[in-house]
Order: structure tokens, then C-alpha cells, then sequence
């Protein structure tokens, strides 16, 4: 043990080293799953050529003119860019997780063992990311060379790439606290797959994975991007576009990082609350 | 000092009275009758270190609504409980590094993966240095026999197998204390037996502090020197378990061996249980023992004779019958 790790700094490292470790682990396991990670990319990649079809018949004729703002081929380049937004801010089976955890009482492994659920959680997911973003990066990259006569709008500049990270990475965030804060609920209704599944119908077109939040009525348009679910598909797709700039680009990763934060503490809250209740009726 | 002590510990669940039928069902809806149900009712009991105690009674008696509040998963409805000098429902990392909890109707490891990984999970979780870990894990498995099933899926071992991963599981952060809800059930009898071998010698290495639920009286008979028996919710007996037959077995079993066929007339002296030939069981009062086998000495040729306390589940039966039911306040 080296001398700089005294007291408090000592704990909180020994705490970051756990989760660290909890990671690594967890990395190992979700790589012996490659194969079908790897499958599971490729057959995500048959819708996108019935929407190219699609839009490129609703386009038809006119190419060049614009539907609220997009170009054909933007459009295109969005749809697929919400991929990789979906890759950072999907969570399949988290909230469902949680929830099951709670009704049938597995959720106990986390109370007598010396670790805090929420926290496993994060590890683990990041986990499964990496482990994903590693694998699907080829058949993604291959993807994206394929389909790189539909990016005609130019190679971003640095200050775009780093912005687009940094959503990306918040992107993350604002799907995990989200999706937990959802499990939660299991605390309060035994059943919620109901809930899940209004809320994933939703998600998939309040976030703009569908189509771009732009062509909605201006009223909607602007309603739904003051709500986090843009955050997890619209966002990040548009900031690489380029079509969020300056101002707009720094207020939206405000946003962004100000409903991550939301989320996270939301999340806190009703887990603690969730497990008094837990543990004064049920266990 | 003791290292678990329980104080007046309640329970009380409050439990949703569901009408008959769709009517009401829809009445349930706005208006709710609940009914307090007490888990557990004014349970005090101390347990020192390196003791094994069973906990015993039948199902719904509160032996594991107990187990859970020590454990901290649940909080009381009042009276208090120290274990290892913690109160356990405030979750310390302090307190969960030095206890474990198995329970034999759940599982805690990862299904799909092999026991290896959960179990290289469970060395971060309880951050144990590796050389202490793998001595740890390579004893555990040793004891059990288990060596040549930790690479394999979970989900693939039978369940005698599963059961003793889970326990290597909880044992590899060596706790203090260990409870034990139902860790055989549903196992057969070799299983069960290598369970029992491998508590025994893990306490007599280690003298951790056991206290375990059981249905199989075979476990507890192998284990555990103290019992302390629940039924509804109250603790009705604490002591050895050769006390409890003292207490609670007022029968004494008396097998006799005739010389010739059995007669028939014996039901004067006590209960006939079995008759097979020449030999016969007879339930007679303990104060009357004496007397009963003087008389039928005298009046028969007897070639064998035997005095035994019944087996210890009918007398176990018998307190579960014997004890008043509770007071259910509606």
C-alpha cells in the first residue's frame, strides 16, 4: 500500500477498485457472448435497407429539395447515425431486470453482500458496452464505408467529434438512470411489463429513432426536445450532422448532462426509498 | 459476549384481504382490508460464538422472517437485534463482510456462467487478496467434492451440486456467522449428507457461529447441539436437543420381544404401534414405564427388552401440535 492512500481517499479507492474490478470481470464475461453480439449486429442491419428504400421513395423526384431541413441523402446519414445513438443509450433488460430482482427477492444478493446495487449495475453495463461497441465496430465500420455516398455533407470538424463523444458518452447515462428509475417502479407495482413496454413503444419514436424530431409540428418538435428521450437517439445523430451548432450545441449538452444528473439522483432516491418499503413489508 | 443477540423482535405484516370474486374484486380497489399477521411475536434469544443452533418449527412459524431481520433484509416492528455487534438492517460493508447468508430456495449465483466466475465475482465484491481466496476456495471444494464441476455452467450441475456452490459461494469471505435457511431441501440423502459433513468440518476448522433452519431432523441431529423451536412466531423452547424429549416427549417407546406369538391383550398398559410376530411396540407413559414393564414381566415369557425415547420428529410433531395457535387479530 502506498502512503497516498490514507483515510477517506483510501476507501473511495478501495470503492473505485472494487467497481473497476467488477468491470473487468464482467467484460470477460460479456466477450465469451461475441458470437452472438456479432450476429445480433448483423441482423440489425437488414431493417436499415427496407427504411433506405422507403425514404428514398418518399423522397423520389426530389433529391436535392429538403423535408424539415433533411436532404435525402441526411436523412439517410441521420437514420443510421441513430444506430450508434441506440448503441449508447439502449439498456435491453435492465428495468425488466430490476424489476424481477424485486418480485422474486434475488434483489437480496445486493443487500447482504458489500455492494450497492445501482453501482454493480453501472459496472456491469459499462461492461457489456464496451464489450459491444468492440465487436460491432467492424461490421459498423463496413456499414458505414458502404454507405458513405449518403455523408455528403463533409468530415466534421475536431470540435464536432469531441462534442459527438461526449453526448455519446452522456447518452449512456441519461439511457441507464432512465431505464433504472423505470425498474424501480417494481418496488411499488409487482407487474410492470406493461409499463416497460408503453415506455419502449414510446421511446422509439419520442427520441427521434424513427425519424427525425424536425418533422413534427413545430409545437411537438420543440416539446420533445425539452424532454431527456431526445437525448438517447435525436441528439447525438444531429450534433455529428453538424446541424447543432455554437449556442444551441452547448445548451443540448447541458441538457444532456443536466438529465443524466436528473436521472441518477432520481434513480437514488426512489431505490431508497423503494428498499424501506421493501424491507418493512415484504423481504 | 454473545454474538448474536435478539431482543423482543416482531414482526407484523399487514396483508391484503382479497374478496371473493369480481365484485370484489372491484371493491378491493378503493376500499382495502388488510389483516395484521404476526411473523413473529416477542422473540428473545442470545447465541455465542462458535455455537450451531437450529432454529425449528413448521412452515410459516417465522424461522426465516427471523433469519431475514438478522440478516438485515427486513427491519423489525419492534425489538431490536445485534449481530457481531452491528444492527444489521443498517447494511454496513462492515457488518456484510463478516456474515452470509445461504438460503436453498434461492440461488445467487450466475446461471448461465460457470460457479468459477461468480465465484471470482464474489473475490471483488468482498475484495479478498488472491492467495487467501484461492487457499479458501481450493479447501471448500476439496471438502465438497467438487473440484472437476467449477468450470461447468450452473445451470447444468444437478441440484445436490448447485447447492454446494452456493455455500463455497458464502463461505469464500470466511464469515463469522453463517445463517442457513433450508440449505438441504429437496436434496437426497448423499447430498444432504456431504452438506452436513461439510458444515461440520468448516466448524470445527474455523468455529464460525451457525444458526440453520431445517425440515430434515437428520440435520439438525448431525449439527446442532441447541435448538430453539418457533411456532407461531413464538419461541416456545430453547435448549439442548435432548431436553426437548424431556420437555415435550411424554411417551416413552417400549419394544418388546416375546418368546412365542405376541398376545393380544396389551393395549391395558399402553398404546400398541406396531405388532410383527413376536415383537410389538408399546407408547407408555414415562412416569409409568417402570410399572408396565415390571407387569409384563411377570405375567410373560420375554425374551428382548427395550426402552427408547420415540423418534425425535414425532415429538417434534407433537410440540408443533401442542403449541396454542395465534392470535390472529382481524
Amino acid at each position: 500500500m502506498s502512503t497516498l492512500e490514507l483515510g477517506a481517499p483510501r476507501s473511495m479507492y478501495r470503492s473505485v477498485r472494487k467497481y473497476a474490478k467488477i468491470y473487468r470481470a464482467s467484460l470477460v464475461e460479456r466477450m465469451a457472448y461475441r458470437s452472438d453480439f456479432l450476429l445480433g449486429t448483423v441482423l440489425r442491419f437488414l431493417p436499415m435497407i427496407t427504411t433506405i428504400l422507403l425514404w428514398q421513395a418518399i423522397y423520389k423526384g426530389g433529391e436535392d429539395s429538403t423535408q424539415a431541413g433533411f436532404r435525402l441523402n441526411e436523412m439517410i446519414a441521420y437514420l443510421l447515425l441513430t444506430n450508434i445513438s441506440r448503441i449508447f443509450s439502449s439498456m435491453p433488460g435492465l428495468a425488466g431486470g430490476i424489476a424481477r430482482d424485486i418480485r422474486e427477492g434475488t434483489l437480496k444478493k445486493y443487500l447482504i453482500q458489500p455492494i450497492d446495487m445501482i453501482g454493480y449495475l453501472v459496472s456491469y453495463r459499462m461492461a457489456h458496452k464496451t464489450a459491444y461497441v468492440v465487436i460491432s465496430a467492424l461490421p459498423y465500420a463496413l456499414l458505414f464505408y458502404v454507405c458513405r455516398g449518403f455523408f455528403d455533407t463533409g468530415w466534421p470538424d475536431l470540435l464536432t467529434w469531441v462534442a459527438y463523444l461526449v453526448s455519446l458518452i452522456l447518452a449512456f447515462f441519461v439511457g441507464f438512470y432512465f431505464e433504472v428509475c423505470v425498474g424501480m417502479v417494481g418496488f411499488w407495482f409487482l407487474e410492470v411489463t406493461s409499463l416497460l413496454y408503453i415506455v419502449m413503444t414510446l421511446n422509439f419514436f419520442i427520441s427521434g429513432h424513427m425519424l427525425p424530431l424536425d418533422f413534427l409540428p413545430p409545437f411537438w418538435a420543440s416539446f420533445l426536445k425539452a424532454l431527456p428521450f431526445q437525448y438517447m437517439a435525436y441528439f447525438p445523430a444531429v450534433v455529428v450532422l453538424g446541424k447543432v451548432r455554437g449556442q444551441d450545441l452547448a445548451i443540448g449538452l447541458l441538457g444532456e448532462l443536466f438529465w443524466a444528473i436528473f436521472f441518477m439522483m432520481l434513480a437514488r432516491t426512489l431505490y431508497t426509498r423503494g428498499l424501506r418499503r421493501y424491507s418493512a413489508f415484504g423481504g | 459476549m454473545p454474538i448474536i443477540e435478539a431482543q423482543g423482535l416482531t414482526k407484523t405484516y399487514k396483508v391484503f384481504q382479497k374478496k371473493d370474486g369480481l365484485l370484489g374484486a372491484l371493491r378491493g380497489l378503493y376500499h382495502r382490508e388488510y389483516k395484521e399477521v404476526k411473523a413473529v411475536d416477542d422473540v428473545s434469544f442470545t447465541i455465542e460464538p462458535g455455537e450451531m443452533v437450529a432454529f425449528l418449527g413448521p412452515n410459516g412459524a417465522g424461522k426465516t422472517t427471523t433469519l431475514k431481520m438478522l440478516s438485515g433484509l427486513i427491519y423489525p416492528t419492534s425489538g431490536t437485534a445485534q449481530v457481531l455487534d452491528f444492527l444489521p438492517w443498517k447494511r454496513e460493508d462492515e457488518f456484510r463482510r463478516k456474515f452470509a447468508l445461504v438460503m436453498g430456495q434461492k440461488n445467487q449465483l450466475w446461471w448461465d456462467l460457470p460457479a468459477a466466475d461468480s465465484f471470482q465475482l464474489h473475490r471483488e465484491i468482498y475484495s479478498l487478496p488472491l492467495a487467501d481466496f484461492e487457499k479458501t476456495l481450493a479447501d471448500l471444494t476439496e471438502l465438497l467434492g467438487v473440484q472437476k464441476l467449477t468450470r461447468q455452467a450452473v445451470r447444468e450441475l444437478s441440484l445436490g451440486e448447485r447447492m454446494k456452490m452456493e455455500l463455497i459461494a458464502a463461505l469464500l469471505h470466511q464469515p463469522e456467522v453463517l445463517l442457513l435457511d433450508e440449505p438441504t431441501i429437496g436434496l437426497d440423502v448423499v447430498a444432504q449428507v456431504a452438506i452436513q459433513k461439510c458444515l461440520r468440518e468448516y466448524h470445527s476448522q474455523r468455529g464460525v457461529t451457525m444458526l440453520l433452519t431445517s425440515h430434515y431432523m437428520r440435520d439438525i441431529e448431525a449439527l446442532c447441539d441447541r435448538v430453539l423451536v418457533i411456532t407461531h412466531g413464538k419461541l416456545v423452547y430453547d435448549g439442548p436437543l435432548v431436553g426437548l424429549t424431556d420437555r415435550f416427549g411424554a411417551e416413552k417407546l417400549v419394544k418388546l420381544l416375546f418368546d412365542g406369538p405376541a398376545p393380544s391383550d396389551l393395549g391395558r398398559f399402553g398404546e400398541v404401534t406396531k405388532v410383527e410376530g413376536p415383537t410389538v411396540d408399546l407408547k407408555v407413559e414415562r412416569t409409568r414405564v417402570a410399572e408396565v414393564l415390571g407387569a409384563i414381566l411377570d405375567a410373560y415369557n420375554i425374551v428382548d427388552v427395550s426402552v427408547q425415547d420415540p423418534p425425535l420428529e414425532q415429538t417434534i410433531a407433537k410440540v408443533f401440535q401442542q403449541a396454542e395457535p395465534a392470535n390472529v387479530d382481524a
